[in-house]
């Protein structure tokens, strides 16, 4: 494109079908304790790897 | 529903829905102002022509033409248009176990009141350690990835019950087929050879805590007999680190009101060797003098706008810094079922006092409205609660559906929600200003460096 750089198409839509296994780190456990993150945790499912 | 924003002459949008980034130039950036999402038309209106002068015709078309593309493929105003499976009850996979209510440490603005909770000092028994472990394997159902925290106070004043936890944990892996990670969180008073030993070979991630700079970091974080800590930790933690062998750490400090220029802070703990950063907002009554308040925000926003320039500078010199709150992953990031329900509190995590109690999360501890049930007494818990839990998602807020951040914070801390407006499922303001000025960092961040390469 000549105007556009696209970063990334998007996922979320595809993950809603594959997602949901459960297995990733919940996210309270990384380093917050007093906040909400879940955008930087991996994803763990194993047909995804 | 898109989300655009400029810093430092870079056009990113967002595209909420797909979770797609895209860098404009000016052009189609100014031209996406002039599009109306629910009636997306095929040829560029003409009003665009009209108002964008400067540019050629044959631009605007062409700009008009990538921009529609996009949309197209679903990669701009797109809509949910499937279905996001949840459930009333989940398997609890995630334990804050809470090894000691009592601390060395009497830090200004703790949330556990000194470390006790308010509950008395206690630290945990180990029948009680142990029971808790037996709680989240009968719980876990099919998940083999069991998360426990050993949290406080200071859970190294326990650390022979912690000992004995882990080595009872592993002692049921492979005929229970789980796997246990172990994270401890320390404000690294205690920490010796021994000790440093035992976390770097059990715990997959450490959180240390310090606030950064010296006196920031002693004017809160105290001794009882008030003498500041960083001459006691920094080099214990150092120590942890270089011993560590790259497994997963954070330093993990708190800022305050007293301290808005927090980005020294998060500097100051790089230029101690460290290169894995967290340094939050602190969670007070808004009565407190050191509580964050609303007409802080934009000191704070430019604060973190400082902090990804010069983290973006840091990284381009060679010297790695990464910050919690601007990690993010467009590519391989969570499953948008994982990113609308978030923490998962009183769901699939839960927190287990001294005593036994269970309640939502860590931060609930102390309020008997939330105890789920106890460990000590079977491994029923209270379904009222996990399913009010359970039905606190993205989708149930109506603050969060018309937000851009929705599938990067989940919808904030329940906790936060509750102490600030009574209620888990509305926002609490101030952390969502908050939240979403970290996220258009974190893309900014990734933006930057997407352009140098």
């Amino acid at each position: 494109m000549k105007f556009v750089k696209t970063l990334t198409s998007g996922s979320l839509k595809s993950s809603a079908c594959k997602g949901g296994c459960g297995e990733c780190q919940t996210s309270c456990q990384s380093a917050c304790k007093t906040s909400c993150t879940v955008a930087n945790q991996k994803c763990e499912n194993e047909k995804n790897k | 529903m898109i989300h655009q924003y400029s810093r430092n002459g870079i056009n990113i949008v967002l595209d909420v829905e797909s979770g797609a980034v895209h860098i404009l130039d000016d052009l189609p950036y100014k031209i996406l102002t002039y599009i109306d999402e629910e009636n997306i038309a095929a040829e560029c209106p003409a009003i665009v022509y009209k108002e964008l002068t400067g540019y050629s015709d044959s631009d605007i078309s062409f700009a008009y033409s990538e921009l529609y593309s996009l949309y197209k493929k679903g990669m701009l105003f797109s809509k949910r248009d499937y279905n996001i499976p949840l459930q009333e009850e989940y398997p609890i996979k995630a334990l804050c176990l809470h090894i000691s209510h009592d601390c060395n440490l009497r830090c200004g603005y703790c949330f556990a009141d000194g470390g006790d909770f308010m509950q008395g000092r206690k630290i945990m028994p180990y029948e009680v350690a142990k029971a808790a472990i037996d709680f989240i394997v009968a719980r876990s159902g099919a998940r083999k990835h069991l998360e426990v925290d050993f949290f406080g106070g200071e859970p190294l004043m326990n650390f022979d019950v912690v000992k004995k936890t882990v080595k009872y944990a592993r002692s049921l892996e492979k005929e229970k087929n789980k796997e246990f990670r172990f994270t401890i969180t320390t404000n690294g008073l205690l920490l010796n050879d021994e000790i440093i030993d035992f976390i770097n070979s059990e715990m997959g991630n450490v959180v240390l805590s310090l606030d950064g700079r010296k006196k920031v970091n002693d004017s809160v974080r105290k001794t009882p007999n008030g003498k500041g800590s960083y001459d006691i930790i920094v080099p214990a933690f150092r120590e942890l680190v270089k011993k560590r062998g790259g497994k997963e750490y954070y330093v993990r400090g708190t800022f305050t009101a007293q301290n808005l220029d927090f980005s020294k802070d998060v500097i100051h703990i790089h230029s101690l060797g460290f290169d894995q950063v967290s340094v939050e907002p602190v969670v007070l009554d808004k009565d407190n003098p050191m509580a964050i308040k609303k007409e802080m925000l934009p000191v704070i926003f430019k604060e973190y706008d400082e902090l990804a320039d010069k983290l973006i500078t840091l990284r381009k010199k060679g010297d790695f810094l990464n910050f919690f709150h601007f990690m993010i992953d467009l590519e391989q990031g969570p499953c948008v079922i994982k990113r609308v329900k978030g923490c998962g509190s009183g769901t699939e995590y839960v927190a287990v006092t001294p005593d036994g109690d269970i309640y939502p999360c860590h931060r609930f501890v102390g309020n008997s409205r939330f105890i789920m049930g106890n460990v000590m007494n079977g491994f029923d818990t209270d379904k009222k609660i996990s399913a009010e839990f359970a039905e606190c998602n993205v989708l149930t807020k109506p603050e969060c559906e018309k937000c851009f951040a929705k599938y990067y914070c989940s919808g904030g801390c329940a906790a936060n929600n509750f102490n600030e407006n009574g209620d888990i499922k509305k926002p609490h303001e101030i952390s969502c200003e908050l939240e979403k000025k970290r996220i258009e960092n974190a893309i900014y961040i990734k933006a930057v460096e997407a352009l140098q390469k």
